[in-house]
């Protein structure tokens, strides 16, 4: 059973921030889901292989050869703040 | 408990983790140039910058060099390999995820050997594999921000994890040297410290020293070079024992080393647990690998360091030490074999090549291949040494004479007139002037005290400019004086 | 004439016989837009840039608001990506653009794809144009209610789990979904990268085979992008289709489904059999397990691939008036709470916590591997016949805010669509007939994997046979 402290738990992982009020309803709206796909639970899915992909495809590689890049001012023009040529950000504390 | 009981009573565990980019010529998942030292964010594509709808494609050169960095390492490759999404939040990382490799791996089950005290010892590589590098973050601490640059985001990276299974800082940094060389041999990276493209973190544990389980462990990261290594696993085992001795318990966390104070300090964010929730990136499909391309890269591996040097051991009757220095150098290695070739003078090539041409390399801060020479060329100059037409001294001058100019041994000598005076009378000349001048060494001399003559010998070569033959001198200084 | 309520094909023939020019018929269809857009509210903004590429195939086209159009504002209908002008162009878009298709506006669509009612946008909801109190599908609803209300003259959606099929089937269209990987995937905004596909909304089925013969072939900037030679799709288009063995699934007609909705379905089940196809009943055993397994997988996957929206490098960024942890930590979770709406934040929070530790084993291997079961399942199936047949969606088009607020209810619209996509299959929804409150009644389709043609011949016939899709709402 998905509890709240679930919830704030995977908020945090999310990077969302969960006001308290919004907290109940989500709690219980996931929990109704979580309690739908519980059904998967009762298949027998021993010696069964995972599929990641539909269609089975492999070795899709490109070759080593330089194509064009954006221009610096290209790249920083769609950006919330910039500075000195770089995307700037709050202070990052390591 | 002194400090030598410290030291006896537990056994230090250190895993290393060292990440090697790779020189390819474009980025692993875009065809952006892979290129240190831009201008920010100009090696960038909407596709290293995680724009929306963005797909990566693996370079096909990335894991070709990973496949052979793999066999280097007397690993495993795996005939399935896939690529796997590591999911944590930085600004550094454009998607939200890092692609990497979870469960199937380029290569895994590996080793390296090293050599210590006590003979040969067997390093295990757990796994590598090939993951994309980060961008770069510049903090300004007054203005309350940071910076990013993304060129280096999407540089390929390998990633090579050991196993738990070196026991001292110092091993720590003898693995280190011996993959680094390994490394390089392969031509994959330029395993450079300075610009990031070689880095390690660690993972350091004690345990008393009958113990089979493992200590609680601590990572270190931010060194930047193998000595920074070797000191923060010194130091950080220390920090280990003395908690462990006072008491305490180490806690399981990740700490910077500060290189100036030489102390491991613990982030000041506080790291959440980390749950990077892998799972299969669906962006990618799986990558095979058949008997065919194994065999196409293992035909493309160099002679790796160490067999090298027991080669040069064995074939070219080397000592240890000289044939240690020349394997250290891939170029050097490659430069003293065809002058043996066409010279059979394994252990005179040798002394030339670790003594006056290393100085000149580390001189002029150029490797071997930079400095111009040919082989023929130092042969021919070896030669003249060896023919007695140049002095030793002389012999290192007309070389650097050679680097500077481009000009061979024979028209320099020519030129300089440099070739060795054994003309008695000119000899002689100096030697008297030398004896009248140095009393106090000639009744040494008389006296029995033969070491003397060398400082004579010394003198009148110095007279000479270098061009006297010592061999001669020596002879006609003696002659002379149990003559007067 | 009224150049708008004409088909692809009919527009083309007129600029053959040069009874019409590119011109004329963008000067129509966009009047046509600003006639009645105010109550559809089809498009998410129209393109800023008119110019009419010359050209026999210059066509107007609707795109679905998730995929990046050079300079043009793209959002996913988020509050997150407002103002965001991608610097290149999809792969589909580069298609459409060097095929002189003329790119009229950027459809209304459900936030990132999440929902299939078009009523999540930021821009708030499209409404179907059979009944404007009623939602055109989703989550490619605008795409959908665009074509339906002659506003577009064709467009392109995207289906990750029947987003394309379920508005066609409210809006009484045809949509298809190519098998995954026909497509190119470069350039849309992801939602789940291993169910995503683009796709045509058409009028008419030989629409569909025409705009499919743009889109579709490899591109080598999507690793999921198939080599394999690309047929035209207009060859397929072929009146006959005795002999072809229709799968009618038995999980399909059960409790849950519409009475009209069946009547209608069997009727064209019916009437497939009178023209000649072999119709037989088969099972899909794991196809119920099919919503549940895809919000593990789709969630999952939407989780990973909207962590880029974090402020960073593009779109919006938020701070929180008072810091609550430090500086960077609050711009992250003040942007994504304030830019994602409840829908997005849901599935998010889902996909999160079903690859968060300790639970990845119990749902998201556990979805992967019910996958296996049911593309089995489907394998099976295709041994004996060549296509199979459900209603698209379990109802007929349902009130605006019916199901808003119920998520689950939400999610089991899609109960039949969603195999095909688990599958990577490709399948189509036609339009088979009309609710006595006169809402249109979807036919879907499936095929094997690169046999759409077998899809367009099955389609083409059926159409050919009934009338149902030259019926026009009244607006």
């Amino acid at each position: 059973m998905i509890t709240k402290k679930d919830v704030q738990y995977i908020a945090a992982l999310a990077r969302i921030h969960m006001s308290p009020d919004k907290l109940q309803g989500l709690t219980k709206n996931l929990a109704d889901i979580v309690g739908y796909v519980e059904q998967l639970q009762k298949l027998d899915l021993k010696n069964v292989k995972p599929t990641s992909h539909a269609v089975p495809l492999t070795n899709a590689l490109r070759q080593d050869t330089v194509k064009p890049s954006l221009s610096n001012e290209k790249a920083l023009s769609i950006a919330p703040q910039t500075r000195g040529g770089c995307f700037q950000v709050p202070l990052v504390i390591e | 408990m002194t400090h030598k009981n410290m030291s006896q009573a537990f056994e230090t565990v250190i895993g290393l983790e060292v990440h090697l980019q790779l020189s390819t010529k474009t980025k692993i998942f875009c065809g952006c140039a892979n290129m240190f030292g831009s201008a920010p964010n100009t090696n960038v594509c909407p596709v290293c910058l995680g724009l929306p709808g963005t797909l990566p494609v693996l370079n096909h050169q990335t894991l070709l060099y990973a496949i052979k960095v793999g066999l280097a390492l007397n690993a495993h490759i795996n005939p399935f390999i896939k690529f796997d999404r590591k999911n944590y939040y930085y600004p550094d990382l454009p998607k939200g995820y890092q692609i990497s490799q979870y469960d199937f791996p380029v290569a895994k089950d590996g080793f390296v050997m090293i050599k210590t005290d006590k003979g040969p010892k067997r390093i295990g590589i757990k796994r590598a594999h090939l993951e994309e590098d980060a961008g770069k973050l510049m903090h300004d601490n007054t203005d309350n921000c940071s910076l990013v640059d993304y060129n280096r985001t999407g540089t390929p990276l390998i990633e090579i994890v050991t196993q738990p299974d070196l026991r001292s800082a110092g091993e720590s940094y003898d693995y280190l040297n011996t993959l680094k060389l390994m490394l390089q041999y392969l031509g994959v990276s330029d395993c450079d410290m300075e610009k990031g493209s070689l880095r390690c973190d660690a993972n350091v544990s004690i345990r008393p020293a009958e113990s089979t389980s493992f200590g609680t462990k601590t990572e270190l990261k931010n060194m930047n070079s193998f000595r920074a290594v070797k000191s923060a696993l010194e130091y950080e085992v220390g920090r280990h024992k003395q908690v462990i001795l006072s008491g305490g318990k180490i806690v399981q966390e990740t700490l910077l080393w500060d290189d100036q104070k030489s102390v491991t300090v613990a982030m000041r964010s506080k790291e959440q647990a980390h749950d990077y929730r892998y799972f299969p990136d669906p962006d990618l499909v799986p990558f095979t690998v058949d008997y065919k391309v194994l065999d196409q890269v293992r035909a493309e591996l160099p002679e790796l360091p160490g067999v090298k040097l027991e080669r040069f051991i064995k074939q070219y009757g080397l000592n240890e030490y000289d044939a240690g220095v020349l394997v250290m150098d891939q170029a050097a290695a490659n430069f003293f074999e065809s002058c043996c070739e066409s010279y059979n003078q394994p252990k005179k090539i040798a002394n030339w090549l670790n003594g006056a041409m290393l100085k000149e390399m580390n001189e002029r801060k150029v490797g071997i291949s930079e400095l111009g020479l040919t082989s023929v060329n130092l042969i021919e100059l070896i030669k003249s040494v060896e023919d007695g037409v140049l002095s030793h001294l002389a012999g290192k001058e007309v070389l650097t004479l050679m680097l500077d100019s481009g000009k061979s041994a024979g028209q320099i000598i020519q030129q300089q007139s440099l070739a060795q005076v054994s003309d008695d009378a000119v000899l002689m000349a100096i030697v008297d002037e030398i004896i009248q001048q140095n009393p106090t060494a000639v009744e040494q001399i008389k006296q029995g005290k033969f070491a003397a003559a060398g400082f004579l010998v010394g003198q009148a070569m110095k007279k000479s400019g270098g061009k006297a033959n010592p061999k001669k001198l020596n002879e006609l200084i003696t002659r002379r004086i149990s003559h007067a | 004439m009224k150049l708008h309520s004409l088909t692809a094909h009919q527009i083309l023939d007129l600029y053959k016989t040069q009874k019409a020019s590119p011109q004329e018929v963008l000067k129509d269809v966009l009047s046509r837009i600003g006639l009645i857009d105010s109550r559809v509210h089809a498009y998410a903004r129209l393109s800023s840039q008119n110019d009419l590429t010359q050209g026999v195939c210059a066509i107007p086209i609707a795109i679905k608001d998730n995929m990046c159009t050079k300079d043009e504002e793209i959002t996913c209908s988020s509050r997150i990506l407002k103002g965001f002008r991608p610097p290149y162009d999809a792969a589909v878009v580069e298609r459409i653009k060097q095929n002189a298709g003329m790119i009229v506006g950027f459809a209304n669509m459900d936030e990132f794809a999440f929902g299939s009612s078009t009523e999540t946008s930021c821009y708030g909801a499209t409404y179907n144009p059979w009944d404007l109190s009623r939602v055109p599908g989703g989550s490619s609803g605008g795409s959908a209610a665009a074509v339906v209300a002659d506003e577009t003259l064709w467009a392109l959606g995207s289906d990750t789990g029947g987003s394309i099929r379920q508005p066609a089937s409210f809006c009484g269209i045809v949509g298809l979904k190519p098998t995954y990987g026909r497509v190119s995937r470069y350039g849309l905004i992801a939602f789940a990268s291993s169910l995503d596909q683009i796709g045509p909304l058409t009028k008419d089925v030989r629409d569909c085979a025409m705009l499919m013969n743009i889109i579709a072939g490899y591109d080598e900037r999507d690793s999921t992008s198939v080599n394999e030679p690309v047929p035209d799709y207009t060859k397929a288009l072929v009146h006959d289709v005795r002999g072809i063995k229709i799968g009618v699934v038995k999980e399909a007609f059960v409790e849950g489904l519409d009475a009209q909705v069946r009547t209608a379905v069997e009727g064209a089940i019916d009437q497939l059999k009178k023209l000649g196809a072999t119709v037989k009943e088969i099972s899909l055993p794991h196809a119920p397990y099919a919503v549940a397994t895809y919000y593990i997988v789709a969630t999952a996957e939407a989780s990973s691939n909207l962590a880029r929206f974090d402020g960073v490098r593009y779109g919006l960024r938020q701070s929180p008036a008072n810091m609550r942890k430090n500086g960077l930590m609050d711009m992250y979770e003040e942007t994504r709470a304030k830019g994602f709406g409840d829908e997005a934040k849901r599935r998010i929070m889902l996909g999160t916590y079903v690859l968060s530790s300790g639970y990845y084993d119990a749902y998201y291997l556990r979805g992967q591997k019910v996958r296996t079961l049911i593309k089995q399942d489907l394998d099976e199936a295709f041994k004996e016949c060549d296509v199979i047949l459900t209603p698209t969606a379990p109802t007929t088009a349902f009130k605006v805010g019916e199901k808003i607020s119920d998520p689950l209810s939400m999610y089991l619209s899609d109960i039949y669509t969603i195999t095909a996509n688990l599958a990577g299959i490709p399948a189509i929804s036609i339009p088979c007939g009309f609710s006595k409150q006169g809402l249109p009644v979807g036919l879907q389709l499936m095929a094997r994997a690169f046999d759409e043609e077998m899809l367009l011949r099955v389609s083409y016939t059926y159409e050919q046979n009934t009338e149902w899709h030259l019926k026009k709402p009244s607006l």
